[in-house]
């Protein structure tokens, strides 16, 4: 397939191996940031190809992974209410919350529908006038954007029957709050690819000073991660701080301005709870007051749903990096995709569903 | 899910040597012949879709259930839940579209029934078709029958059917549409038999693609089967899809898809005769049996090099956030 064939090449992917075989002196800990790359590097076995020297941490970029319980059980609160259409991505349907998980409470009666883009959950609103449309806006800088202009939109057409739960992340304070831990482990970064084509990677610069850290702007075929690793190792045995673009076929270094800009006007950035990572600050983005009338917490009144995690799942420890998915005690026993502890088993981009799914049984 | 509502409530309650085998089609010793028996039921949304309709879907299903089997389909039968107020032109295309499937495959529908349910009661349409065929004294296609060495073919490209269901259910517009593969697989299955060639196990890969179909050979057989990723054929668009669905290609339905066990010494004269049938153009051999260790397993070698155990899904796939 054009454009994603030549990505996926194995010459090419023996060419970089080389390499980075002939460039590794010496073990370093590595993490790619994105769930999107987890999920690629597990499946196409690119960790048992690389050197037995380079660790490759997963690290928090999977948006069903981080979002807290507490907005689970609030997306079930209002997804239970008569007269309500609750519209998510597909792979929110399955994350448990406290008692239940939206597909079970869909089997039940709710009217929960999954969606490709918010638009088209506003889109439902126009057509269903007489219900309440509320869409589950999680995830990254990558899909805020769209959100951003659901609401825009709405507030243009004056449509009060549509609103958004809003649990929205931002990468570089999670990556700041991760090297700035007493615990960290990680020397360099694969940057999520696809938040850099919204946000370009001015934001790194002043991480990459701080900490002094390679930072390189990575995609997601097998040749791209393997070329991210290679120049990644290249600045760490040369010393070298610096980001760099391996993404540059998609990412420049100002990014898409014009979603900027609609993310600035529609949301405010704030302190967000992390699932398993806590409270980091900066990290979120909450409606601005302009388009406070489309928070779905406000309309449902569910703000005050604060959950706790499930003490047994270790997802947190994962994401972080300190612990690998297969050394979890529960894993694959008390925790598999069927019956998810956390939200890391549940999503197909987890850490953990990918080692499952791809690691579970060696051949 | 229904796998597990299968093996916990249905299989034990009717429980008997012929059921437990567990194959597409029953086989039944009746006055020295051995017949060939199977029935399903038709949900599908929407209707009528790119490729097919529900009508189609459901003579051709039958008539491939039959086929596995190494049997010639004779008769089917089709029971109709209709919703009341139905669109009767619609009732009418679905029904033409049936005979006409059957007619092409020289059975006939020989008897049926129909129920109207209440507005609200049903999705429109459901039908049900069941079907009975001869299987040839000389053909014996099981999961016990595959052996090592076997090789393993496919007659046509992956997941055309699920993707496209998906995309009209959506209204996801692609540049050139994706048809569903909906096809009767009776005739090439008949011209492989005619032939005398003796394939040890068929299977058609419906729902859950070709790795669950895999799987549940590899288990009933207790053989390991490996698959070589890139021999596996999709089409360019159908590959598409599925990048920015985030699928995996390899557990999406087919419905004019199956795969085939042969001894190896058979393999290119098989191959050859599937060449030869508008449904078989692109039979290929995608994999071989070994009684390695992990028994009862299907291991595929990706590009890279590298080995990996396909699993069943737990659930349906669900398109990915970003």
């Amino acid at each position: 397939m054009k454009f994603v064939d030549e990505y996926r090449d194995p010459k090419t992917a023996k060419k970089l191996l080389n390499a980075i075989e002939k460039v590794t002196t010496q073990p370093w800990n590595i993490m790619e940031v994105c769930g999107g790359q987890t999920h690629s590097i597990i499946k196409h076995g690119i960790d048992q190809l690389i050197p037995e020297s380079i660790n490759l941490i997963h690290g928090p970029g999977c948006p069903v992974c981080v979002t807290p319980l507490q907005y689970i059980d609030k997306a079930l609160e209002i997804a239970k209410q008569a007269n309500v259409i609750f519209c998510s991505f597909g792979d929110m349907l399955r994350v448990p919350g406290s008692e239940q998980d939206l597909l079970g409470l869909k089997a039940q009666g709710a009217d929960i529908r999954i969606v490709y883009s918010p638009l088209d959950a506003l889109k439902l609103a126009q057509e269903n006038q007489q219900k309440q449309v509320v869409f589950f806006a999680v995830g990254f800088e990558t899909t805020a954007p769209t959100v951003a202009l659901a609401v825009h939109q709405a507030k243009q057409l004056n449509c009060d029957n549509f609103s958004v739960l809003v649990c929205h992340v931002r990468v570089p304070p999670v990556m700041k709050a991760l090297l700035s831990s007493k615990n960290n482990t990680v020397q360099g970064f694969l940057g999520a690819g696809h938040v850099c084509t919204i946000m370009g990677y001015h934001e790194y610069i002043p991480l990459v000073e701080q900490y002094q850290i390679p930072i390189v702007i990575t995609g997601f075929e097998p040749v791209d991660i393997l070329q991210g690793l290679y120049l990644c190792i290249k600045q760490l045995e040369e010393g070298r701080n610096e980001v760099e673009n391996q993404y540059s076929r998609v990412v420049s270094q100002q990014g898409n301005q014009p979603a900027q800009r609609l993310l600035q006007q529609v949301f405010t950035v704030v302190d967000q709870q992390w699932r398993g990572l806590g409270q980091i600050p900066q990290s979120g983005l909450a409606l601005s007051a302009d388009y406070a009338h489309w928070n779905a917490e406000q309309r449902f009144s569910v703000a005050s749903i604060n959950t706790q995690e499930p003490k047994n799942c270790r997802s947190g420890e994962v994401l972080q990096g300190l612990l690998k998915p297969d050394a979890c005690p529960e894993f694959s026993k008390s925790c598999t995709p069927e019956h998810p502890l956390g939200a890391t088993m549940v999503s197909s981009e987890g850490a953990c569903a990918a080692y499952y799914r791809y690691r579970s049984h060696h051949v | 899910m229904m796998q597990q509502l299968i093996d916990s409530i249905i299989q034990p309650t009717f429980s008997n040597d012929i059921l437990n085998q567990k194959h597409d089609s029953a086989v039944l010793n009746v006055n020295g012949s051995r017949l060939a028996f199977t029935t399903d039921s038709y949900v599908i949304k929407p209707l009528f879709f790119s490729g097919g309709d529900i009508g189609k879907l459901a003579v051709c299903g039958t008539l491939n259930d039959l086929a596995m089997s190494g049997a010639k389909p004779l008769y089917i039968t089709c029971s109709l839940i209709i919703e009341e107020g139905f669109a009767i032109k619609d009732l009418q295309q679905i029904l033409l579209s049936m005979q006409q499937t059957a007619k092409q495959a020289g059975v006939h529908i020989v008897t049926g029934d129909t129920k109207v349910v209440d507005k609200g009661k049903g999705d429109g349409l459901f039908i049900n078709t069941a079907g009975i065929g001869l299987i040839p004294e000389e053909v014996s296609i099981q999961a016990s029958s595959i052996q090592t060495g076997d090789h393993i073919i496919i007659n046509s490209d992956l997941a055309r059917h699920g993707i496209a269901i998906m995309l009209e259910r959506e209204g996801i517009d692609f540049e050139n549409s994706i048809q569903s593969d909906c096809a009767d697989l009776s005739g090439l299955v008949q011209d492989m038999i005619n032939a005398g060639l003796h394939p040890h196990c068929m299977r058609d890969l419906t729902r859950g693609g070709l790795a669950s179909g895999l799987i549940e050979l590899a288990t009933a057989s207790k053989y390991h089967f490996e698959i070589n990723e890139t021999s596996l054929p999709i089409q360019d668009d159908v590959k598409s899809a599925c990048e920015i669905l985030g699928f995996d290609p390899l557990y999406i339905a087919n419905e004019g898809c199956f795969v085939l066990f042969v001894a190896e010494a058979d393999s290119e004269k098989v191959l050859n005769c599937l060449h030869q049938h508008e449904l078989g153009k692109q039979a290929c051999v995608i994999g071989k049996v070994t009684d390695k260790h992990n028994k009862g397993m299907v291991s595929l070698e990706t590009a890279m090099g590298i080995s990996r155990v396909l699993d069943l899904f737990s659930g349906e796939q669900l398109p990915r956030i970003c």
